[in-house]
């Protein structure tokens, strides 16, 4: 059984609770930054952990996870408080801040790395992989820094939730009940430093956005109260880790990483399309619902108007039968509203004809009530 | 009506500007306790800016706000406000009831959190504002009316007694402006100040005691009756307003006085 025995297997074990963490902290954390209207805030902090990575590695002279995390965190948090500054002080947008920080950061740490690669470092080797992660190198110490980090991160947010939230929705109003509306602001950009370091080792730097956006954007569809997103976005960024993860194992070879951002981007897709009230599906099938009620009421209306004035039981449609319509007669006559009757006299193309049963009529009393009151 | 001589709200010599261009020059007003005053003047004439300077949500270059001769920052837990309703994003996923319980978490201090005294007490303002039956509902499913009246009504369980509200009859029906404004009224009677920027000249009279007209700097201030002239709505507006030349549209405002 392949199954059982990649279980019990080490490093499968490692990465699948290094994964699970990932998507528990970049899911709540990822949930303030996109409602803060902070998406690509998750991309520009990730991409600027490198150089904190290189410098990291510089200055401990290994590729020590400790160093490397301090240095992650450093750049990170640096880029993320000159993006707030570069949006208050000057007239640039936040696209267009976080757009500049990203690329200088990107870019100094590329410079680093291929300064480190040239300097013929024994230790160098796999630096490069912090770029798109490597999920299977993850030690068993690893996991206790990022179960730390995760921990502290998801304590801090219960802790200021209240002030979270309001901040998140009105910073102005929650500036006018005396809450420190910037350094909450603060601390909720700076937190998503800590999720980008723990992503470091599993899906690198390159991806670790798509972790951040991913799961909140998902939960966002299912969910009525901040809360709610929250949680749902954590269990999202969970399935997705460890899904990812899992397939990974089962396939040999393929990097875990990349497949983590993916299962995650199927569960964004599905959210999109299904979820109840916000989905495209669900729209589509409301508009569907809404069209053919309004069918049957304009053929109940219009069948008692003319019923009613020529004081005949027996007519022909009085508008064009298409596939609509004849849904919507279908429904009436199931409904038992009308009756249809073949009439032999007429020629074919008139068609049924079709009698509103008592049933029928009642119903057709009460749109027209209905409408009349809504115009009045 | 209920007026003493305190001044609930006075401002020296404040100046604003964004980006070296002045909005707010050199302002000093007095606003009487317990009136309903209104700030009127054309768009862009700094009537947002001058109540989010003085809630410190704008910096300013000069000056200063006193909420009963004390300064703003001491009063802050007295001052409410309603701002104007665009300025939050109504897909946030919350109800109706939790966000007229953000108007308590000032008086909540730091952990404790909304409990059900709370709850009740959100409940309760939003019945005033003829909202209970729609305590459950995602605020993104609410119109425009019913937004703005959650954020009366979130501004009605801070139990503050200087309020500042932003354009709160903007883009609703007349009978949401007539429920807000009786509503203002209540307030008023029981003695608090409502500072209120307005922009819909027919109603000025109507709706307040005292009245502020607003450009750039104050054009004229004080009682309504006494501010509320052609002369100096001509002043404040510019040629703008044409509707003015014929003095029949302020009698016309003047005769709807009395109901
Ligand atoms: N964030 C900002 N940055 C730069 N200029 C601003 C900003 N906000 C307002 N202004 C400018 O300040 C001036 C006053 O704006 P303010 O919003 O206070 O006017 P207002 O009287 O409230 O207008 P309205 O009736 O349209 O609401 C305007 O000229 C506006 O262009
Ligand atoms: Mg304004």
């Amino acid at each position: 059984m392949q199954w059982l025995s990649i279980l019990h297997d080490y490093t499968f074990q490692n990465v699948v609770i290094g994964a699970a963490l990932l998507g528990l902290i970049s899911g709540p954390l990822g949930s303030f930054a996109v409602l803060r209207r902070q998406s690509l805030l998750g991309d520009a902090i990730s991409h600027a952990a490198l150089p904190g990575v290189c410098l990291g590695f510089i200055i401990a002279g290994s590729r020590e996870m400790g160093s490397i995390i301090v240095g992650a965190m450093v750049t990170g948090a640096l880029a993320a408080l000159l993006m707030l500054v570069l949006t208050r002080m000057s007239r640039l947008k936040t696209d267009a801040s976080i757009g500049i920080c990203l690329s200088i950061f990107f870019a100094i740490g590329l410079v680093l790395l291929t300064y480190i690669q040239g300097s013929n470092n024994a230790s160098q080797g796999g630096l490069e992989s912090f770029l798109f992660g490597q999920a299977a190198a993850t030690l068993r110490s690893d996991l206790w820094l990022m179960g730390g980090i995760t921990l502290f991160s998801l304590t801090l947010l219960g802790a200021l939730w209240k002030q979270a939230k309001l901040v998140t929705f009105d910073p102005e109003f929650a500036h006018t009940v005396g809450l420190p509306v910037s350094l909450i602001e603060v601390l909720l950009t700076t937190m998503v430093t800590l999720a980008v370091v723990v992503g470091l080792q599993m899906v690198g730097v390159v991806l670790m956005a798509a972790m951040i956006v991913a799961p909140a954007v998902a939960a966002r569809q299912w969910s009525r109260h901040l809360g709610a997103m929250v949680f749902i976005a954590a269990g999202v960024g969970v399935v997705s880790g460890v899904s990812g993860a899992s397939i990974s194992a089962l396939s040999r070879g393929l990097a875990t990483g990349p497949l983590i951002i993916l299962s995650a981007s199927i569960i964004v897709l599905i959210s999109l399309a299904i979820a109840p009230q916000r989905g495209l599906l669900w729209g589509l099938l409301q508009h569907l619902r809404q069209v053919s009620q309004l069918r049957r009421r304009q053929i109940l209306y219009t069948l008692y108007k003319t019923q009613s004035t020529r004081d005949q039981e027996v007519h022909n449609l009085p508008f064009r039968l298409n596939f609509s319509a004849a849904i919507a007669l279908w429904q009436l006559r199931r409904k038992g509203f009308l009756v249809s009757q073949k009439t032999p006299c007429l020629p074919m193309s008139a068609g049924n004809r079709w009698l509103l049963t008592s049933l029928g009529v009642r119903e057709a009393q009460s749109v027209m009530a209905e409408l009349n009151g809504k115009t009045t | 009506m209920v007026r003493d001589e305190r001044v609930a709200l006075s401002v020296n010599d404040l100046t604003v500007s964004y980006h070296s261009q002045p909005v707010l020059w050199d302002i000093n007003i007095d606003i009487p306790s317990g009136v309903m005053a209104g700030i009127v003047g054309p768009n862009g004439a700094g009537k947002s800016t001058l109540i989010k300077s003085l809630l410190g949500l704008v910096p300013s270059l000069s000056g200063e706000a006193f909420i009963d001769g004390k300064s703003y920052k001491s009063q802050r837990k007295r001052v409410g406000y309603v701002p104007q309703r665009s300025s939050v994003d109504w897909d946030f996923p919350t109800t109706a009831l939790d966000v007229v319980t953000m108007g308590l978490y000032g008086r909540l201090g730091w952990f404790k959190r909304p409990g059900r005294k709370e709850r009740e007490e959100s409940l309760e303002a939003l019945d005033m504002v003829g909202m209970r039956a729609l305590a459950d509902r995602q605020i993104s499913q609410l119109s425009g009316g019913q937004q703005q009246r959650v954020f009366l009504a979130r501004a009605l369980v801070q139990k503050a007694d200087v309020y500042f509200l932003d354009e709160p009859m903007a883009g609703v029906d007349a009978t949401t402006e007539r429920a807000i404004i009786d509503i203002l009224r209540r307030l008023r009677d029981e003695g608090k100040t409502l500072i209120v920027v307005h922009h819909d000249l027919q109603t000025v009279r109507r709706y307040f005691d005292w009245l502020l007209l607003l450009n750039v700097s104050v054009v004229a201030m004080g009682n309504v009756d006494d501010v509320f002239t052609a002369d100096n709505l001509r002043k404040a507006y510019g040629g703008q307003i044409a509707l003015l030349d014929d003095s029949n549209s302020l009698m016309f405002a003047a005769s709807k006085r009395d109901n």
